[in-house]
C-alpha cells in the first residue's frame, strides 16, 4: 500500500450549475453540487488504528466531496466575477487602489519570513525583528513621527490605536475630563465611529464652503462650550482631505489646538499624496496611522489583510500599543508591557500583520527616498490631469489643483435626469470599475477619482475618453440607456431600496 | 400654528407644548428611499440640536435633531412598517416623534417656511 495520498482524476463534472453565457460561468455552491461518492484525495485505510472513543478511525462526516479539478474551477469561475487592480483601472477615490507589486510577493514568500511562527524565540528569528525594526524607522522618517508601533491590523483599528494612544495621553496627565474630538464634516466615517467608540462626543466643524478647514470655522468648534478649549481632547483630520485637497491652514489649526492642550490626529488615508514629499510631523500631527495596503502597496481589498501602522510624536511614544521592536546592542528586541509600563497595552495578538511589514518594506527599499517622492509627484499629477481634462465636462465644486485624487459632482447631468449612481453602473457597463461615489457626503452626488501613480497615460486617457463620452450623451440627450446599465455585467441592477427594506441574508 | 423648521431640514408642528418633528420634503428627496427608522424611546430626554431619532436610507443614515429640549411622549410606531409615511404632512402621519417642550421659547429660534424657503435656494 502507498502511503502518499493519490489524486483522484475527475470522473465526471457534476457541476449544476446553470449553463454559461458566452464565457461567463455561473458558479453555484459547492454543497449544491451533486453529491459524488468520489473523495478528492484517496488516502489508505489507516489499518489497525481504533480510537479511544469508538468511532470507526473513518467515518462520513457529512462534507461534500469534490476533486481537485472541481475544486479549482469551482473557485477561479467565482474570482472571475471579481474586478481588481489586476484586471484594470481602479479609480476608487480615497481607496488607493495601486499595483501591487510582485517583486513584494516574491520576498514575502522567502522561507525566513514566509516559515516562521511568532511564537518562536526571539532570538531565532532576529532577521523578521530586524525588518519590522528597519520599517518602523522607515514610517518614523517619513512621517518625522519616532512613535511607531506596527501591530494595528487595519486603517480603521490603526485610527483606534491612535485616538487610544491619545485617550492614554489625556489620563495619564491628568487631563481625562476632556470629551470632545473635533471632525470636519467631511472626513471618513470611521473618524467620528472611532471617536465615539473611545468614549468621546464628536463635533463636526463645517467645511462644505471652500471644501477646507476655516481657521474662523475651526475656532468656533474648538471653544464652542469652554472659552479655551480645554474639553477637547483632540481633532481628526485627513490630509489632503477627503475632497483632495490641501488643508492650507493645517499648521494654524494644529498651533491652536495644542493651545487648548489637544492632540492631532491625522488620519493616513491619504499619505500617497504626500509620501517623500512632506512630514506630517512638521505640520503639527502627534498622531497618524498608515495605510500599508494603501500608500505601500500591500494587497487591498479581498481580504488584503491590511495594515495600519500608528506613528506618534516624541511626547506620545511611550503610550502606543506594544509590542515595538527596538535595538539592544547587535540584536532586536520586542518591548512588552514590562519594559513600557506606560503604554495603553496590546491591541492585535502577536505583532500584527508580519507579511505586509515584508511587502511594504520591499516596496520601500525598491523605491528608494526618491522613487517614494516620485511616486506622490506622480499620483498627483493623475489626479490634476483628470480633474483638468473633465472639468469642462462635469462640476467641479472646488477648484483645483487637486493631490492625489480629484473631485467632480453631477450637478449638471442631474438636470438631465443622469445621476453618479447612473454613471457609475455606466462605468461598470465600459469594464471600469466605478469611483467612490456619494462620498464625502458634504455635497450631493460626489464622484471621488483617484488614478494612483498605476496608471499610464494611454490608460487616464481611455478612461476620460470614456467620461466624457456620457457627459457627451448627455448633452445630446441620449440619457434613457444610462438608467438602464449595465447590460453586461454578471448581474444587472439591484432593487437596492427593496435589498435594504427585505434583506434576505441566507443564500436561497 | 404654521409649521417651523430648522437648517437641518426637521419640519415641526406645535400642539401646546408638544413639538411634532418630522423631516422635510428636501430631506427626503436628499436621502433618497428610506429603509429604515429608528424612533426615540418614551420618556428619553431631548436636548435642542441633538440626536432624537436615526432615518436610514440606501445612500447614507441621517440624524434627526432635536429642535427642543423637552421629554418624548410619543414614537409613530406606524413608521418603520410604512416608510411611506415620512412622505405624509407632519400633521397626517409624518411625524417621527413628539416631543413634550421644557423651553418653548425655543421656538422663535426656528424658522418659519419663508425663511426656510430662502434657506434651501442659498443651498444650491
Amino acid at each position: 500500500m502507498s502511503a502518499n495520498p493519490k489524486i483522484v482524476p475527475m470522473i465526471s463534472d457534476p457541476v449544476s450549475s446553470p449553463p454559461p453565457r458566452g464565457l461567463m460561468y455561473e458558479e453555484s455552491l459547492l454543497w449544491e453540487k451533486e453529491r459524488s461518492d468520489h473523495p478528492g484525495v484517496d488516502l489508505p485505510q489507516p489499518a489497525g488504528v481504533k480510537l479511544r472513543t469508538g468511532q470507526p478511525a473513518r467515518g462520513d462526516i457529512g462534507l461534500h466531496q469534490v476533486s481537485e479539478p472541481q475544486a479549482v474551477r469551482h473557485f477561479v469561475r467565482m474570482s472571475t466575477w471579481n474586478y481588481s487592480i489586476d484586471h484594470g483601472f481602479f479609480p476608487l477615490g480615497s481607496c488607493t487602489m495601486k499595483h501591487n507589486p510582485r517583486l513584494n510577493e516574491k520576498m514575502a514568500r522567502l522561507p525566513g519570513f514566509a516559515h516562521i511562527h511568532p511564537k518562536q524565540p526571539q532570538s531565532t528569528v532576529q532577521g523578521a525583528l530586524k525588518l519590522m525594526y528597519e520599517l518602523q524607522n522607515w514610517l518614523a522618517e517619513l512621517t518625522n513621527l519616532p512613535g511607531v508601533c506596527l501591530t494595528p491590523a487595519a486603517g480603521a483599528h490603526g485610527e483606534l490605536a491612535g485616538l487610544m494612544t491619545i485617550r492614554r495621553a489625556h489620563e495619564m496627565k491628568g487631563q481625562g475630563h476632556r470629551k470632545i474630538v473635533l471632525t470636519p464634516d467631511s472626513s471618513h466615517g470611521t473618524n467620528p465611529a472611532t471617536a465615539v467608540m473611545c468614549g468621546y462626543e464628536v463635533r463636526s466643524i463645517p467645511t462644505k464652503e471652500n471644501g477646507r478647514l476655516s481657521v474662523e470655522k475651526f475656532k468656533e468648534a474648538l471653544y464652542a462650550t469652554s472659552p479655551d478649549g480645554s474639553d477637547v481632547a483632540g481633532m481628526m483630520v485627513t490630509n489632503p482631505n477627503t475632497c483632495g485637497l490641501f488643508e492650507m491652514h493645517i499648521q494654524e489649526i494644529a498651533d491652536l489646538l495644542h493651545k487648548a492642550g489637544g492632540y492631532f490626529y491625522c488620519d493616513g488615508a491619504n499619505f500617497n499624496a504626500l509620501v517623500g514629499k512632506v512630514r506630517p510631523g512638521d505640520f503639527g500631527v502627534d498622531v497618524m496611522h498608515i495605510n500599508l495596503h494603501k500608500t505601500f502597496s500591500t494587497p487591498h481589498g479581498g481580504g488584503g489583510p491590511g495594515s495600519g501602522p500608528i506613528c506618534t510624536s516624541a511626547e506620545l511614544a511611550p503610550y502606543i500599543p506594544v509590542p515595538t521592536v527596538v535595538k539592544e546592542g547587535d540584536s532586536y528586541k520586542l518591548q512588552t508591557e514590562e519594559d513600557r509600563p506606560e503604554t495603553m497595552g496590546q491591541l492585535k495578538g502577536f505583532q500584527g500583520q508580519f507579511g505586509m511589514h515584508v511587502r511594504a518594506l520591499a516596496y520601500m527599499l525598491s523605491h528608494g527616498a526618491d522613487g517614494l517622492k516620485q511616486v506622490s509627484e506622480d499620483a498627483v499629477l493623475n489626479a490634476n490631469y483628470i480633474l483638468s481634462r473633465l472639468k469642462d465636462d462635469y462640476h467641479v465644486p472646488y477648484e483645483g489643483p487637486c493631490m492625489h485624487e480629484c473631485l467632480l459632482t453631477d450637478k449638471t447631468q442631474k438636470e438631465s435626469g443622469v445621476t453618479t449612481l447612473d454613471i457609475a453602473k455606466a462605468l461598470c457597463e465600459n469594464g471600469y470599475h466605478p469611483m467612490t461615489v456619494y462620498f464625502p457626503l458634504v455635497l450631493p452626488g460626489t464622484m471621488l477619482i483617484e488614478p494612483t501613480e498605476t496608471e499610464s497615460k494611454e490608460s487616464i486617457d481611455k478612461f476620460i475618453t470614456v467620461m466624457k463620452g456620457f457627459a457627451e450623451d448627455v448633452r445630446q440627450g441620449d440619457t434613457e440607456k444610462f438608467h438602464d446599465y449595465p447590460l453586461n455585467t454578471p448581474r444587472r441592477r439591484l432593487d437596492e431600496v427593496k435589498a435594504a427594506r427585505s434583506p434576505v441574508l441566507r443564500w436561497k | 400654528m404654521a409649521l417651523k423648521y430648522t437648517n437641518d431640514h426637521e419640519c415641526i408642528h406645535v400642539e401646546g407644548d408638544v413639538a411634532w418633528v418630522g423631516i422635510t420634503k428636501y430631506a427626503q428627496e436628499a436621502l433618497g428611499d428610506l429603509v429604515y427608522v429608528e424612533l426615540p424611546e418614551i420618556g428619553k430626554k431631548a436636548e435642542k440640536g441633538k440626536s432624537v431619532a436615526v432615518v436610514e436610507s440606501v445612500k447614507t443614515a441621517a440624524e434627526v435633531y432635536s429642535p427642543v429640549d423637552g421629554e418624548v411622549i410619543a414614537a409613530n410606531d406606524a413608521m418603520p412598517g410604512d416608510l411611506e409615511l415620512i412622505s405624509k404632512p407632519v400633521t397626517q402621519g409624518g411625524w417621527i416623534a413628539k416631543i413634550r417642550m421644557s423651553n418653548p421659547a425655543q421656538l422663535s429660534g426656528l424658522m418659519d417656511e419663508g425663511d426656510y424657503q430662502s434657506f434651501l435656494k442659498s443651498l444650491d
